[in-house]
């Protein structure tokens, strides 16, 4: 099998690999969810859910990344315990 | 406590999806089913967008992005290319919407289905064109707001029954999956992954401003899809079938339907026949 070259005519080159992490999304949110710590079995069903995969699992209450964080409430939605609540953002 | 799916994380924060996109969690779920070893071919769709744009990626496995059409076709490539390197483990998944899969780029998968090509064919199916704007797809169910058929009655064809028509390629491996089903969706891929050949899984993605609901209900409206029948559960392999959940007592339809402004215009009739319809062919699943 012949072998394609890099030539000046043809590049051979590898995109890059920066994760998108370098995008803040989280400030497209309106509402944060906040989990009442006291109430939180540690099930990890929200973690599970997240689309933005931005819920970090712990030993007890998981931590949602407000850097990424767009707000769809999911978790809020889908916690048996019914422990997250959505609060407002402040106005900037 | 241990997660009851692989905490190994290959989906990145900071993609640019929408607000509670189910299409995101179908992609953490297949990378966490298939793992590292996995080259994505992803032809125009949503995740054309959500993968990043150069140099940024939203996933740590390479991804190919391919013409609309030409997507099954990009797949037999790289896999082919893996093979004259020696490398038969890599897995290679395509990574489609239900545009490529129903309508533009169907002949590209039904050939490489034909020549057996030993590849994954994931559709992650939001029913509509969402990625240009919600317009009607062969996936659009009947009745549906988009924005090419913005008036009563809605969509008035009914989807393309895709089962039927992979079933029809005796694939080496089919199955449907839904977000909701997060350790049922994960086992698929995982299962998909030491078949051998041509597989194909469907997989019904929620998408809030397509379908019209608050983004927190992605999860409820996936699961209520297979509660109500709608979205029947199931997996063929060596072309027998099985169903993988069968609620005691179908919830009505209208659970479903009601949560999505798209079928906010339904007339009771409509309403009505979808359910019949529902009902119609879940005899034929149950039996």
């Amino acid at each position: 099998m012949r072998r394609v070259e890099a030539t000046d005519a043809l590049p051979v080159q590898l995109v890059g690999d920066q994760p998108t992490s370098e995008n803040r999304t989280g400030d497209w949110r309106s509402q944060r969810p906040v989990i009442d710590a006291a109430r939180c079995t540690g099930c990890l069903i929200c973690w599970k859910y997240c689309p933005e995969a931005c819920v970090t699992r712990t030993d007890k209450v998981p931590v949602i990344l407000m850097d990424y964080c767009k707000g769809c409430a999911i978790c809020a939605a889908e916690c048996p315990r019914d422990c997250v609540a959505m609060q407002p953002e402040e106005a900037a | 406590m241990k997660p009851s799916i692989p905490a190994e994380e290959l989906l990145r924060p900071g993609h640019q999806a929408c607000q509670g996109c189910g299409a995101t969690i179908a992609m953490r779920y297949a990378l966490k089913g298939l793992g590292p070893k996995t080259i994505l071919v992803v032809p125009a769709c949503c995740w054309t967008v959500i993968a990043g744009s150069a140099p940024r990626s939203s996933v740590g496995v390479p991804l190919l992005h391919s013409p609309f059409a030409a997507a099954a076709a990009t797949a037999t490539g790289v896999k082919q290319a893996l093979v004259q390197k020696g490398d038969l483990e890599t897995q290679v998944m395509v990574w489609a919407g239900d545009g490529s899969t129903y309508d533009i780029g169907l002949q590209a998968w039904s050939g490489a289905a034909d020549r057996g090509e030993d590849i994954l064919y994931a559709c992650y199916d939001n029913e509509a064109y969402m990625n240009t704007g919600i317009q009607r797809s062969g996936a659009t169910p009947r009745g549906a707001w988009t924005m090419t058929t913005p008036d009563a009655p809605g969509s008035q064809r009914p989807p393309k029954d895709i089962g039927a028509i992979v079933r029809a390629h005796r694939p080496a491996y089919f199955a449907t999956a839904t977000p909701a089903f997060s350790e049922d969706m994960v086992r698929k891929f995982q299962k998909a992954r030491a078949i051998k050949g041509f597989r194909f899984i469907h997989v019904l993605s929620p998408c809030p401003p397509g379908w019209k609901y608050d983004p927190g209900e992605t999860v409820s409206l996936s699961r209520l899809a297979v509660q109500t029948g709608i979205f029947p559960l199931y997996e063929v392999e060596d072309e027998r079938l099985r169903l993988n959940m069968r609620p005691a007592k179908l919830k009505p339809v209208e659970e479903f339907l009601a949560p999505q402004g798209r079928f906010k215009k339904l007339t009771p009739d409509q309403r009505r026949a979808i359910q019949q319809d529902v009902e119609r062919r879940w005899e034929a699943w149950a039996a």
